[in-house]
């Protein structure tokens, strides 16, 4: 098993024609996504990629059957594409754009609690069920599914979300040098609105059989990583190992992301450590050690 | 984005807000002319993008035109260093002259995004004139928050149990739901992100906006043309500007070793990594996607500028970013800065090999290592051991050459 997607997922693709669309469209079918339209409003009844365009998503899903949509459309327009999205009825809506206005994300926000589309995004990298199916940009080359290290006697892959996409990618990374597989890898983004949370994923994982750990990578900035450490103390039979990126980040300056910034004393790394660490989740304490204490625990 | 007090009032004063007269003075003797009007008496403020310039020395109380002067002439092109600025301090383009208001009582009104509700809140005290954030703390009973959903407007409900709680009488409180509603309507269809009055002062018996602060939604900016062209960019590091200019996202700190990486998650760590192992990052840098020779040549000139700079470490996982195309950009910027310090690349991710081939055939002095705690260890290292770096001792850095060009494993 493994969470959200796998082989059997027809995906559309939002913005199919632009630059960054298309090529994560060939990206993605060259990985075995079943990508089954995509729509760009005006171009619909051409194709692209060998797959049909729409102009809009009602219509890709009404003649595909498709159920996921990512989304790669300028920031002016995505908050309209996550919404059709959801009007459309997707089960879930991948939104990889970044920059997207806070108010229009509040305006998401307050719309999708009156929906059962699940959003991931935006300002993210998308997920990937290793060997099954990619949806968005992170690369298939570093991921594998299972796990063959001989040191872990449980069987079973490591599940990863992260608020940052290259950190998601060194995680990956890091567990395939060991031979540790990955049931599911998301980036649930980096703005302060989002979709997923570190808890709804945490949650799917702990309910996915295949999955018997989980790496979770967080950032400076807002009260997730509390949440989470709540959510840990009362499931201590799955093991979570953080890593909290921005220990070194002075206050009242945004780190890239429009969520990572320390506020009148709110969001330090160490208020999220000390959370994570007191609900018993494993601290990797450095970048580059998220692997080799994932393998230890498990050992 | 942040406005100067002058234009934030003026912003107000566009809205049906009653501000204090006020006249911008970006010499001394416009400052002279400027305090002759109110008839001598005025308020001199320097116009800086932070709070605290109370306290430090930016405002000052003129009773005649020539004091007016003398104080502008002490504050215009000046640096002013509040305990908001960094160490730098900021700049002072310009001073706001206002008349002398007799306040009878000062409050705290703003309006900005509960983003993690997604609803807006109006935020008062009656202990106004502080920090608000200082008053939270110490007599959090005294700020009084009122929730207005997202698709909604404030309700007169909402209005009189604020104007209540102030202790406004029948006049102050239309006033107050006036502000209000103006104020959120302004927000909605500017991307203020922050609207702050402090003090909110009554003065006759009314309500006037004695100071006041705006702040914008950044990622909003590309829909308010208008907006964008009254950013001061005198206010803003000039690498952080030129960082701004050629998209990247930079913060400079006070370290020696520059950093270069792509993701703002694996940017933070990599400041985090060097600290830990013993360095000090000279800044934070995301150079985003899209990166190619032109921009990381930028990218090398920006962190060049920084006197402190004693090392480079690029630290790139591509994903997007292919590790063959930033290779070349990273030869080529090499070869344009002329680049005499160390430089540390590790690339990880699409086309790595590729890319670390591009690095080694180069003949330039560059140290390619794949493993992330070696590259770091080799960058700090270059810093405290400069000796190794020297040029004709290439791929140098660490004390385990099997981890060089290799990664771990």
């Amino acid at each position: 098993m493994s969470i959200l997607v796998d082989k059997n997922t027809k995906v559309i693709v939002q913005g199919i024609t632009g630059k960054q669309g298309r090529f994560h469209t060939q990206e993605m079918i060259e990985y075995g996504t079943q990508i089954v339209g995509g729509v760009t409003p005006g171009k619909g009844g051409t194709e692209c990629l060998g797959v049909p365009v729409f102009n809009t998503v009602r219509a890709a899903k009404d003649a595909t059957g498709a159920t996921v949509s990512v989304i790669f459309v300028p920031a002016k327009f995505a908050a309209e594409s996550i919404l059709e999205a959801a009007d459309a009825g997707m089960d879930l809506c991948v939104c990889i754009t970044e920059g997207i206005p806070v108010q229009d994300m509040m305006r998401v926000k307050h719309v999708l609690k009156e929906s059962n589309t699940v959003l991931i995004g935006p300002n993210c990298p998308g997920l990937i069920t290793p060997s099954e199916c990619k949806v968005g940009i992170i690369p298939g080359n570093i991921c594998r599914r299972d796990t063959v290290n001989p040191a872990v006697s449980a069987a079973g892959s490591v599940g990863i979300i992260s608020r940052s996409g290259t950190l998601t990618y060194e995680a990956i990374n890091q567990l395939t040098e060991r031979g540790l597989g990955q049931s599911t890898a998301i980036g649930i983004g980096g703005d302060s609105i989002r979709g997923i949370s570190f808890v709804d994923a945490l949650e799917m994982f702990y309910n996915d059989p295949e999955t018997t750990a989980c790496v979770m990578i967080g950032e400076i900035g807002g009260s997730e990583e509390e949440k989470a450490a709540e959510w840990i103390r009362g499931h201590q039979d799955m093991p979570v190992v953080f890593y909290i990126s921005g220990r070194n980040a002075p206050p009242g300056k945004r780190m890239g992301h429009a969520g990572a910034i320390i506020e009148g004393g709110h969001g330090t790394a160490d208020s999220k450590i000390a959370a994570l660490e007191a609900a018993g989740a494993i601290n990797a304490g450095t970048p580059d050690m998220i692997g080799e204490t994932m393998l230890r625990a498990l050992q | 984005m942040k406005l100067h007090e002058y234009q934030a009032k003026d912003v107000l004063r566009g809205l049906g807000i009653a501000v204090p007269d006020q006249i911008v003075a970006w010499t001394p003797d416009e400052a002279a002319a400027a305090a002759e009007h109110f008839g001598g008496a005025c308020v001199v403020k320097a116009q800086v993008h932070s709070g605290g310039r109370g306290k430090a020395g930016g405002v000052k109380l003129c009773n005649t035109a020539a004091a007016a002067r003398d104080a502008a002439a002490a504050l215009i092109g000046q640096r002013l260093y509040t305990r908001q600025s960094a160490g730098t301090g900021l700049y002072i383009p310009c001073v706001l002259v206002t008349e002398r208001i007799a306040i009878e009582r000062e409050l705290y009104l703003a309006v900005t995004l509960d983003t993690a509700n997604q609803r807006y809140v109006v935020i008062a005290s009656a202990a106004g004139g502080m920090e608000i954030e200082e008053v939270a703390k110490e007599t959090p009973e005294a700020v009084i928050r009122v929730y207005i959903p997202f698709y909604d407007d404030i309700r007169a409900y909402q209005v009189q149990y604020l104007a209540d709680r102030l202790g406004f009488d029948t006049t102050q409180a239309d006033q107050l739901g006036h502000i209000l509603r103006t104020a959120l309507a302004y927000m909605k269809e500017s991307d203020a992100n922050l609207i702050e009055i402090n003090p909110l002062a009554v003065v006759g018996g009314s309500l006037v906006a004695a100071d006041a602060k705006l702040t914008y939604d950044d990622n909003a900016m590309m829909r308010h043309a208008d907006l964008q062209a009254m950013e001061d960019l005198s206010q803003i590091d000039p690498l952080e500007r030129r960082a701004k200019e050629i998209s990247l996202s930079y913060v400079r700190l006070d370290g020696n070793i520059a950093c270069m990486v792509n993701g703002a998650g694996l940017a933070m760590a990599t400041m985090d990594i060097i600290k830990s192992y013993g360095g000090a990052p000279a800044n934070f840098m995301d150079v985003g996607g899209g990166v190619n020779a032109e921009k990381v040549t930028a990218a090398f000139e920006l962190i060049l500028q920084d006197p402190n700079v004693k090392a480079i470490f690029v630290n790139i996982f591509g994903g997007i970013a292919q590790c063959d195309v930033i290779a070349a950009g990273i030869v080529e910027a090499t070869k344009v800065t002329g680049l005499s310090i160390p430089l540390v690349v590790r690339l990880r991710g699409t086309h790595e090999e590729e890319g670390r081939a591009i690095l080694n055939q180069s003949g330039l002095d560059i140290i390619s290592i794949g493993d992330f705690t070696e590259a770091a260890k080799a960058a700090i290292a270059c810093v405290n051991r400069p000796a190794v770096c020297e040029p004709g001792t290439p791929d140098v850095g660490t004390e385990t050459p099997a981890d060089v060009n290799g990664g771990a494993k």
